[in-house]
């Protein structure tokens, strides 16, 4: 017999054990303790949500969106000047945030000398900033607004500016990877021709990145949307009874709404509370479907 | 490929339609060559290339002749490309990168002080490696050089066309300007490419392996275009593909690498320059023999 005959049977005896290793009782220990942590996660958000959409339930109409908070009346009591109020932090959040944070990611990806020291500190800190407390921002607000000589408390430029600090990060650190998961190729096509970093940076870098820094934008604001603890802290109202008209206007939030009448001690209010949490819940998951329809509609394969 | 290019007349295209091909070449191998480049556009003087302590290229001193295709060779890591990226300082983008010595374009040093390298990469394109057309439209990546540049354009659609004629590429796609570039085969975005280059009405064209990433027909096509854009332009190729350059260039320099004997790192040497059919004949070299005959690298 041919030594290779031999080698094949060998070979063929080795690999036909009858016995997969991916089945012995260890794997599936650990496998089934993966399914238990996932089940876990997901059931008790899903409690949650149950929980809070069944006391919630009387009060799913449309005064609920369309009246203002009232203690006289809580069978008819509404979110319209929270769900307006945090429409408008919302925007203004946007407007400061978004500029500022793309400038930066392009400062540091296409500009700035990584060898510099004072660049690796800000890249350093950057990653810290992602970290800060959500109340910290506000606290910074306050101290930016009382620098800027304001003294009226709660308006939508405070808040915006709580908002703007905390997503920031968030956005710079999203609008970084966007624009390096530009090719290099490109960049170095344009410069090429005789464009400058500028106008390839303009031209080239930034279009190509717009869906990933859109992306980053939206699921930003969709955190942004949901904190209380920094609108707390720059002295938003639980409840006020106008619409905003201006960025310079005294406003309340949906979650500052929801956090003052949870603990209310009349059971009608509790329940429009949970139904608000609800509405809160749909205004989130809203940004985040639309983040992710922009990142599969516009994403680019190089 | 076994057949020369310039003496095929027809061509069986990737679609399977025959092409007829140009044959500007066939003069090609009575072309008179003066020894030296009689007038030439760029010249290296004692270049000298550093990536922070690393030396990657010393003491190179080359002339490139005006309407020549000169042609840089030798085996990888040998500086060939780090050479052609310094004419067009393309290298003053790799951060640590340090150049000596000159590059002079018609006399003039483009390391000088008051030298722009937006400008030298105006009259200095470039073609890279791998195709890389912009995201845009066919037409947009064309008229993208002549506007960041803002070049005096009296009409864009004829400085498109003229391009496109000029890259041989605008039959193929006429019909489609307004397409994206990322519809187009990859020799025809390596052509594109070039029209986008030609666009700027560069004096050099700098090309950095324009072909290793295409099929053997549309290497065939590029090397036309090559031999036919001569007579407009000075084109420097680095090429791994020793029969393209045997194929193309009027002049062939040599590089090799030589391990430092301390630290081991390579450094990049001109070993040999002169008209390629001399290199490829009887080289004078005994290194440059080795290579070319495949003994080496």
């Amino acid at each position: 017999m041919s030594v290779a005959t031999t080698t094949a049977r060998e070979v063929t005896r080795a690999i036909s054990s009858g016995r997969s290793k991916d089945k012995n009782v260890g794997s599936l220990v650990f496998l089934g303790a993966l399914w238990f942590s996932l089940f876990f996660g997901v059931m008790v958000l899903l409690v949650l949500i149950v929980d809070t959409a069944v006391k919630g339930a009387p009060r799913f109409d449309s005064e609920l969106l369309t009246n203002y908070g009232s203690i006289v009346r809580p069978e008819s009591t509404g979110f319209r000047a929270g769900i307006l109020g945090s429409l408008w932090l919302m925007l203004f959040t946007a407007l400061f945030a978004v500029p500022l944070g793309i400038a930066a990611a392009l400062y540091l990806e296409e500009f700035a000398d990584k060898e510099r020291w004072w660049n690796r500190l800000i890249e350093v800190n950057l990653q810290n900033l992602a970290a800060v407390p959500a109340i910290v921002y506000g606290l910074l607000a306050v101290a930016v607004m009382a620098l800027m000589g304001f003294n009226t408390t709660g308006i939508v430029l405070g808040g915006a500016i709580a908002l703007a600090l905390l997503i920031l990060p968030v956005i710079i650190i999203t609008t970084r990877e966007a624009v390096r998961a530009v090719p290099q190729d490109i960049r170095q096509g344009s410069l090429a021709l005789g464009a400058t970093v500028w106008q390839t940076t303009w031209r080239q870098t930034l279009p190509s990145a717009i869906p990933g820094i859109a992306t980053g934008t939206i699921l930003g604001l969709s955190r942004a949307i949901g904190e209380a603890a920094p609108l707390v802290v720059v002295g938003l109202a639980g409840s006020v009874l106008f619409d905003p008209t201006g960025v310079m206007s005294e406003i309340t939030a949906l979650p500052m709404q929801i956090y003052s009448l949870t603990s209310n001690s009349q059971e009608d209010l509790r329940t429009a509370a949970s139904a608000a949490i609800i509405v809160l819940l749909i205004m989130i998951l809203g940004l985040n479907a639309l983040a992710i329809f922009i990142r599969n509609k516009f994403q680019k394969t190089w | 490929m076994s057949s020369h290019p310039a003496t095929a007349s027809t061509r069986v295209n990737a679609d399977g339609r025959e092409i007829s091909m140009m044959t500007g070449a066939s003069a090609e191998s009575e072309r008179e060559l003066p020894a030296v480049p009689p007038e030439p556009v760029m010249e290296a003087l004692k270049l000298n290339v550093y990536y922070g302590d690393f030396h990657a290229v010393h003491d190179v001193n080359l002339s490139f002749g005006k309407h020549e295709i000169t042609a840089l060779i030798g085996p990888s890591g040998c500086g060939k490309s780090t050479v052609l990226r310094c004419l067009n300082r393309m290298n003053d983008l790799v951060s640590g990168a340090r150049v000596e010595g000159e590059v002079t374009y018609h006399g003039q040093n483009i390391y000088g002080r008051n030298v722009d390298p937006i400008a030298v990469r105006t009259q200095i394109g470039m073609v890279f490696q791998k195709p890389n057309p912009f995201p845009k439209s066919i037409y947009d990546n064309i008229a993208y050089g002549p506007r960041v540049t803002g070049m005096k354009v009296d009409n864009m659609d004829d400085l498109v066309e003229e391009a496109l004629q000029g890259a041989a590429l605008w039959d193929e796609v006429k019909d489609k300007l307004k397409q994206s570039a990322y519809g187009l085969s990859g020799g025809q975005q390596q052509r594109l490419c070039i029209a986008r280059t030609i666009a700027t009405k560069p004096d050099v064209i700098l090309m950095d392996e324009p072909c290793s990433a295409l099929d053997p027909i549309a290497t065939s096509r590029i090397e036309d275009l090559m031999l036919q854009m001569r007579d407009d332009y000075t084109i420097i190729i680095v090429t791994h593909n020793m029969q393209q350059a045997a194929r193309v260039s009027d002049r062939t320099a040599f590089f090799t690498a030589r391990p430092d004997e301390t630290t081991g790192n390579r450094t990049g040497l001109l070993v040999e320059f002169d008209q390629t059919s001399h290199i490829f004949a009887n080289p004078t070299d005994k290194r440059t023999e080795d290579y070319i005959s495949g003994r080496f690298g």
